[in-house]
């Protein structure tokens, strides 16, 4: 399947302490040059397949997550890196804080760990990638 | 073998050759900067996945522009293997950016906007080199035919050298290499986003990656024509260019649009107009 070999990422930060942004961006690198498994950080929604989300939601960046994800193609895949992505960590009780990703949108794949670590993110990644295939697959039979 | 049968050989061949091209560019790159790089193929890969996308298109304009985009550079790639008459294809390969310009003014994006407006600045940059080469071309060989340029047998290089260092220079943005904050460059991803294909996603964005490996082999035909006297040396100087611009690249990371317009004007008017100059001395 071709479609798994190519994931376009894009990488929002709600409002992460930027540890889990710093890791995100270690994928990148040399060491684990994520780049092997065809994948682009695009920073463009409408290129995107994948969006990858670090950091809990507050009330500013709910809309801001919500319109990203609406400007995305189909099919897409949302993963929420770090604890705070996920449930909203340790800021959860925050006046402005909503929660986890999945409090304005449908999250596929959820990334634990304060700071996720680049293998876990690689790791959440590729489980993104099997539900990507899945939700193709949902898409053909559709159409047809 | 008919010249039709080779414009023909580039329509199929052009987007295979220049899909590799594109693979071997993104390894090379990743080389050089310590990585181990995507597969060979992941070019394909990309187009594929971009093809089976749903549709994101904004407004009715802008697919059948982007188509228009795609056909005119096909058309510019097969008159240029064709023989034809490169001034006309020179027009129509600008033609081809006016269209893929168009698309991106249509959207409402801001990124957009100025991604379209940076493309006009390549166009600005670029039209003058492309026109003094073709003066230097005409001077020389006496024709603007490329399979008559290949058959008077005179080694464009040796009479042009300025104009082909020109001609290198522009190709850096033509091939979307480098400065960083072009209208599309490969790794624009910060700066304009995606610049001028911000708006476009799906199928329009994988004919806009069509488009640019056809533009690639035509450009590399360009160069070829510079060493034509010797076809083996030819494609051995289109794909060392090919690579000079991965280095360029890879060693001017901060190289910003501003400095590429006016150096660009700057070159051309002393090393193409200085080989213009020398060659009426010559008695060309």
């Amino acid at each position: 399947m071709p479609i798994t070999k190519s994931p376009w990422i894009m990488h929002y930060d709600g409002s992460s302490c930027n540890g889990c942004d710093i890791e995100v961006l270690a994928c990148l690198t040399p060491l684990y040059d994520v780049e092997r498994f065809g994948v682009i950080n695009t920073g463009n929604p409408r290129h995107a397949d994948i969006l990858l989300i670090t950091g809990s939601i507050n009330t500013q960046n709910a809309p801001v997550v919500k319109n990203l994800y609406d400007q995305m193609a189909e099919p897409k895949v949302v993963i929420a890196v770090g604890i705070c992505a996920t449930s909203g960590g340790v800021f959860a009780d925050c006046y402005n804080v909503l929660g986890g990703t999945d409090k304005v949108i449908p999250v596929d794949v959820y990334v634990p760990g304060c700071a996720a670590r680049p293998e876990a993110i690689i790791d959440g990644v590729v489980k993104g990638l099997a539900v990507y295939a899945e939700k193709t697959a949902k898409a053909e039979v559709k159409a047809k | 073998m008919g010249t039709l049968t080779l414009a023909l050989l580039y329509v199929i061949l052009a987007p295979v050759l220049g899909g590799l091209l594109a693979g071997l560019d993104r390894i090379i790159s990743a080389r050089m900067q310590g990585r181990v790089g995507p597969p060979l193929f992941q070019p394909f890969y990309d187009v594929s996945k971009l093809f089976s996308k749903g549709r994101v298109e904004i407004n009715k304009l802008q697919a059948p522009l982007i188509f228009c985009h795609l056909v005119f550079m096909i058309f510019t790639g097969a008159l240029f293997f064709q023989g034809g008459d490169i001034l006309l294809i020179i027009f129509a390969l600008a033609a081809s950016s006016i269209f893929f310009i168009l698309a991106a003014f249509t959207a409402g994006s801001p990124y957009s906007f100025v991604g379209a407006e940076r493309e006009l600045v390549i166009l600005l940059a670029a039209e003058p080199v492309f026109l003094i080469v073709l003066a230097g071309v005409f001077k020389v060989a006496g024709t603007f035919g490329f399979y008559d340029v290949i058959r008077t047998g005179k080694p464009l290089i040796a009479f042009l050298p300025g104009m082909f260092f020109c001609l290198l220079y522009v190709l850096t943005m033509k091939f979307r290499k480098s400065p960083f904050d072009l209208s599309y460059s490969h790794h624009a991803h910060q700066e304009l986003v995606k610049g001028i294909t911000t708006d476009l996603g799906g199928r329009s964005l994988a004919m806009i990656e069509i488009s640019h490996w056809y533009e690639n082999i035509f450009l590399l035909g360009f160069v070829y024509l510079f060493f034509a006297f010797n076809p083996v040396l030819g494609i051995a100087a289109a794909l060392f260019t090919y690579f000079l611009e991965i280095l360029a690249d890879n060693t001017n990371a901060r190289a910003k649009w501003q400095f590429s317009l006016v150096s660009t004007w700057l070159i051309t008017l002393v090393f193409g107009g200085g080989n213009l100059i020398a060659l009426y001395f010559m008695g060309m």
